[in-house]
């Protein structure tokens, strides 16, 4: 701890001068508001010190203190359900503290110290057996929906059982265990403190092998996530980011989502803590808020604590996969974040990169994405957790040059290219089937060949190769019109439009619609191509066109996203209506030939 | 404890350098008096030891170095607030300029606002009807909402903002809108015409005016919108009265904003514009929506509903000033040069125009419940008539099909039935829903795709559309 006084303020960032010992990342309270800031860089006895508040009112002479830490969250029962500012103060407790608008100078603890947790402990713990990071105590009914591990932290390396935990109710600042080490005796209790930009420490990486299932038609079946993987999602705005960002938090299989609202709409963020209480999980019957927790920066909170606010989000996922949980962070937008960087730069009057960002934002960009993966947690038994990552991008106008896009998808696996024109169209998810792409298909291969339909890989190749054909034939159409194609390019040109209409399209607003089993994704799939194929076998045969256009059958499938998950034989029907109709016509054109 | 320093050293565009100040604090209000007398407003933008830089809000045309006197007042700019301020005009920084009396002020609030807890916001989901079907019925404004007008030089968007004022309801609610609006940087004859708007309409009296013309000091715009917004929170949060703001145009804002960075030498992002012109921007757009009230699961009685006004350079809608704002605001409302030439008013270009309000705003309950999937199929079919369009015009309309020239046809009488209507002529929901249905009868109903069957059935009834099949008319389109 040291003090210093402020000699100079400009905007978010203040100079200190006079602080002993200062060390690079601390933490530092500034004037007598004790307002939070972060030392980021140092000359000579001079801090420059980012303030994570409004710094209206600073001026030189007032006094500094530093605090010895690092930037650190409260890792522990009571986040889930939270929605907390980028430095873990929860907005809540501010807004029964200080009314509707966020003063200066709050001071909150980011998980209530009063609440009692009922702690049960783990079986088979005995005093004086060996024990490491990341084993398991115990653990707590944090919501209906989730328990909540106690692990032993990771400061604490080895060391013998000293007291065994109890059963019984604590708050997260009474001691359950004590563990002796090398370096004495460590009390351990339900929370600890963790540096948010320091990842916490994992055994190793494995390959990810699972999709992250979202019921999102166009990810799921063309460019699926795996569970551990990263994606983006960048697009111009208007083009539907945050409506993904919303299904993805709403619908994915995660166990655990952590949102990130980074310098974006204050009232986006109303309406995921409006709307996700109501929205029960179908698998559980319990409302999705409780595996939810909110970090929400909006953009008119000040811009320093925006640029913590992915690493506060990212620390706390990290913290619920250590428990061998797989968890998804969404992270809406990290092109705020990127600019939180680049303001701070240009305070600090570093020499710009490309736009004015600062050199290092491609390395920061990376290893915010390194962070995730699917790994062995630490612990002695070996127990897996997963960490998913989905970054939206806004790039200036949309355009995918731009530094923070480049840069991202240097590191990431996924790639969700919204698109303007699909939006226009209100075709939602504006996502582009031919500038999109996604890296895991050979990692989850055998995860669709087993789970779903040994053909699962065929039908997305033939799928996405009719959609490229699609768009060559398209090109053909405008220079010379449709009349001159061929038969089998009309119905190729008729099927790619069912898909886009009937299975890539897919509303967010239609409860029907805005969640599709990957079974059904496939029947829905399966059924448009078979209906190619058997068009096309038709054409051969020399049935007309325009009757196979007309086909009764195609109606039903414009219909199908209404058919239930749980009766999924409607589309048995479906096939062999389709197979009967075109039959007809093949026996009535051979009846007309002869 | 107000210090007067004669210590000024440097001046440069808008900014001065004082030396040797003690006690200074960043955003702090200074009042500076020139050697003749007068007396001006400035704030602090950076405090360096004993240096101090300073803004001026009216500019530094006539200051000195030797004798020009700087006081330090220890607080951020403030407006007085009571609730006579309704009805009266002020300049840029909350100075009254009409020949009205003095405001006794109820309280001074810090025109810069505190951000708002997103914890304490209830989402905006009350339908206002404008009375503009291209509004109302594709890009539907809810109270709470920021919906910014794009518009270019020389299109109606003054003529449009208006409007929205005048004919603003919302269904159901007898209260009707307060009004302020802010003026950054516009002609005289621009402002008029709003002012005699709102006199003509009897508004004045709900009507609060900011207003910095084109040849007011140009740092003062920077302040402008702030002013406004902070009598917009006092009127709807603290008086619970529903206020819509008029804010035109940014882009003057914008300028005046990169006319300070650069003068501070900062380095600039895209297009000279300073680097935290997002966060800035948003500072403004933020400060907009509905607040919770006293008890659990009520709403807190008043509103802020923003109507900015921005000019797209060179009708360029990626240029950083309309592309920041509409990262920020809840939608955009695009104004269409083409439209306009056509004689087109509003000339409304609904495909990029978008209400990201408008799902939760729309529906059963509050407006119709066939709106929403109108709304979509009118929006796809009138994509469509544009690709249709394009084909038309390498290939001519004779190589088209049926079904593409009935999409055609669909396009030209949406824009001319649908988007088209007079300046003073006030829909009502159902009469824009009407209109749609009306349209939607002129294209095949197997292409109706985004319309559930029961809804067709009963606002689209068959016996009408093959009576129509049959005679074949287009004139009635």
């Amino acid at each position: 701890m040291g003090t210093g006084k402020i000699v100079k303020v400009a905007g978010p960032l203040i100079v200190a001068e006079g602080i002993e010992d200062a060390r690079m990342f601390e933490v530092a309270k500034v004037s007598e508001n004790e307002l939070i800031g972060e030392i980021i860089e140092l000359h000579g006895d001079q801090a420059y010190i980012q303030v994570y508040e409004d710094t209206s009112g600073l001026g030189p002479g007032e006094k500094v203190v530093t605090t010895g830490q690092s930037l650190s969250i409260d890792l522990g029962p009571g986040l889930l359900q939270s929605i907390y500012d980028g430095i873990q103060r929860p907005l809540n407790t501010i807004y029964e503290k200080v009314g509707h608008y966020i003063t200066k100078g709050v001071n909150v603890p980011g998980l209530d110290r009063e609440k009692r947790w009922e702690f049960k402990p783990e079986e088979g713990l005995k005093e004086g057996q060996e024990i490491e990071a990341g084993d398991f105590l115990g653990k707590v009914q944090e919501t209906k929906l989730m328990i909540h591990k106690i692990m032993v932290p990771p400061d604490i390396k080895k060391g013998k059982l000293k007291k065994a935990p109890e059963k019984g109710s604590y708050t997260i600042e009474e001691v359950i265990a004590e563990i002796e080490t090398e370096n004495g005796i460590k009390e351990v209790r339900m929370v600890h403190n963790w540096p948010v930009r320091t990842p916490r420490p994992i055994k190793r990486k494995l390959v990810p092998d699972k999709p992250l299932v979202t019921g999102q038609r166009v990810i799921d079946s063309l460019f699926p996530i795996a569970k551990g993987g990263t994606a983006t999602i960048p697009g111009p705005f208007g083009a539907g980011k945050t409506v993904v960002q919303h299904q993805l938090a709403k619908w994915s299989n995660a166990d655990i989502i952590v949102y990130i609202g980074c310098g974006e709409r204050g009232n986006e963020m109303t309406d995921v803590l409006q709307e996700f209480p109501e929205l029960i999980d179908p698998a559980s019957g319990q409302p999705l808020m409780e595996r939810t927790v909110l970090i929400a920066n909006t953009s008119n909170m000040p811009v320093a604590a925006r640029e913590a606010s992915v690493y506060t989000g990212i620390t706390i996922a990290e913290y619920f996969r250590d428990m061998g949980y797989s968890v998804a962070v969404l992270a809406d937008s990290t092109s705020r974040w990127a600019e939180a960087m680049r303001e701070m730069s240009g305070r600090l009057e570093e020499m710009p990169g490309e736009e004015g960002y600062p050199a290092y934002l491609p390395s920061r960009i990376a290893d915010f994405y390194e962070r995730a993966g699917r790994t062995i947690c630490l612990g002695s038994d070996g127990r897996k957790g997963s960490l998913s990552v989905v970054g939206a991008v806004s790039p200036p106008g949309g355009d995918l040059s731009d530094p923070v896009v480049q840069a991202t998808l240097k590191v990431v696996k996924v790639f969700w290219a919204l698109e303007d024109q699909l939006a226009f169209e209100r075709h939602f998810p504006a996502i582009g089937w031919l500038s999109s792409y996604s890296l895991y298909h050979n990692n989850l291969t055998d995860y669709f060949r087993d789970e779903i339909d040994k053909d699962w890989e065929k039908l997305r190749t033939a799928v996405m190769s009719l959609l490229q054909k699609e768009s060559e034939l398209k090109e053909l159409v405008r220079l010379v019109g449709l009349d001159s194609l061929s038969d089998n390019d009309r119905m190729v040109l008729e099927t790619s439009k069912s898909i886009r209409e009937d299975f890539l399209h897919q509303s967010a607003f239609d409860p029907e619609d805005e969640y599709t089993k990957l079974s059904k994704q496939y029947r829905m799939l399966k059924a448009i191509m078979n209906l190619h194929l058997l068009c096309e076998k038709a054409i051969e045969r020399n049935i007309p066109l325009e009757k196979l256009l007309e086909l009764p059958v195609r109606q039903k499938i414009a219909r199908m996203r209404h058919i239930k998950e749980d009766k999924l034989e409607e589309f048995d029907v479906m096939d062999q209506e389709m197979n009967s109709q075109i039959e007809e016509h093949s026996a009535n054109s051979m009846f007309s030939d002869s | 404890m107000v210090t007067e320093y004669t210590t000024i050293n440097e001046i440069a565009g808008p900014l001065v350098l004082l030396n040797n100040v003690k006690h200074a604090t960043y955003e702090e209000l200074v009042e500076v008096e020139l050697p003749n007398g007068e007396q001006r407003r400035g704030k602090v933008l950076e405090v360096d030891h004993d240096k101090v830089l300073i803004q001026l809000f009216e500019g530094t045309r006539g200051v000195d170095v030797k004798e020009t006197k700087v006081r330090f007042l220890g607080k951020g700019l403030e407006l007085s607030v009571s609730p006579d301020i309704l009805g009266r005009i002020f300049n840029g920084l909350g100075t009254p300029i009409d020949d009205g009396p003095k405001i006794i002020p109820e309280k001074r609030l810090d025109i810069n606002g505190i951000p708002i807890n997103p914890y304490a916001r209830v989402y905006p989901e009350e339908f206002i009807q404008t009375g503009i079907s291209a509004i109302d019925g594709l890009n539907t404004l809810v109270r709470g909402q920021k919906l910014p007008i794009f518009s270019g030089f020389g299109l109606p968007h003054s003529e449009l903002a208006a409007q929205i004022a005048r004919q603003a309801t919302v269904p159901g609610s007898e209260s009707s809108f307060a009004i302020v609006f802010a003026a950054m940087g516009i002609t005289f004859e621009e402002a008029n015409y709003f002012i005699r708007d709102f006199q003509e309409t009897g508004a004045m009296e709900r009507v609060v005016l900011f207003i910095n013309l084109a040849n007011d000091p140009t740092v003062e715009r920077i302040a402008t919108p702030r002013a406004a917004l902070t009598a917009a929170e006092y009127l709807a949060f603290e008086r619970g009265m529903h206020v819509l703001v008029i804010m035109t145009d940014m882009t003057n804002y914008c300028e005046a904003l990169r006319e300070v960075s650069v003068a501070r030498k900062e380095i600039p992002g895209r297009r000279g514009y300073p680097g935290y012109l997002y966060t800035d921007l948003a500072t403004i757009y933020e400060r907009a929506g509905l607040l919770k009230g006293e008890k659990e699961g009520e709403v807190l009685e008043g509103s802020i509903t923003q109507i900015p006004i921005l000019s797209m350079p060179d009708d360029d809608k990626t240029h950083p000033i309309p592309d920041l704002t509409g990262y920020i605001t809840e939608g955009q409302i695009i104004l269409d040069r083409n439209l306009h030439h056509k004689g087109i008013y509003p000339p409304i270009d609904v495909l990029p125009s978008l209400s990201r309000l408008r799902d939760k705003g729309i529906g059963e309950g509050r407006t119709r419940e066939d709106h929403s999937e109108v709304a979509n199929q009118l929006f796809s079919s009138y994509a469509r008539s544009k690709e249709v369009e394009e084909l038309a015009v390498v290939l001519g309309e004779a190589a088209l099909t049926d079904t593409d020239k009935a999409f055609m046809a669909f396009g030209k009488s949406f824009e001319a039935k649908f988007v088209k209507q007079a300046l003073d002529e006030n829909r009502t929901i159902e009469e824009t829903l009407g209109i749609g249905w009306e349209l939607l009868k002129s294209i095949p109903e197997t292409e109706i795709k985004r319309i559930k069957d029961e809804y067709i059935e009963k606002y689209l009834p068959r016996k009408e559309r093959e009576n129509k099949e049959k005679s074949d008319d287009s004139s009635s389109l």
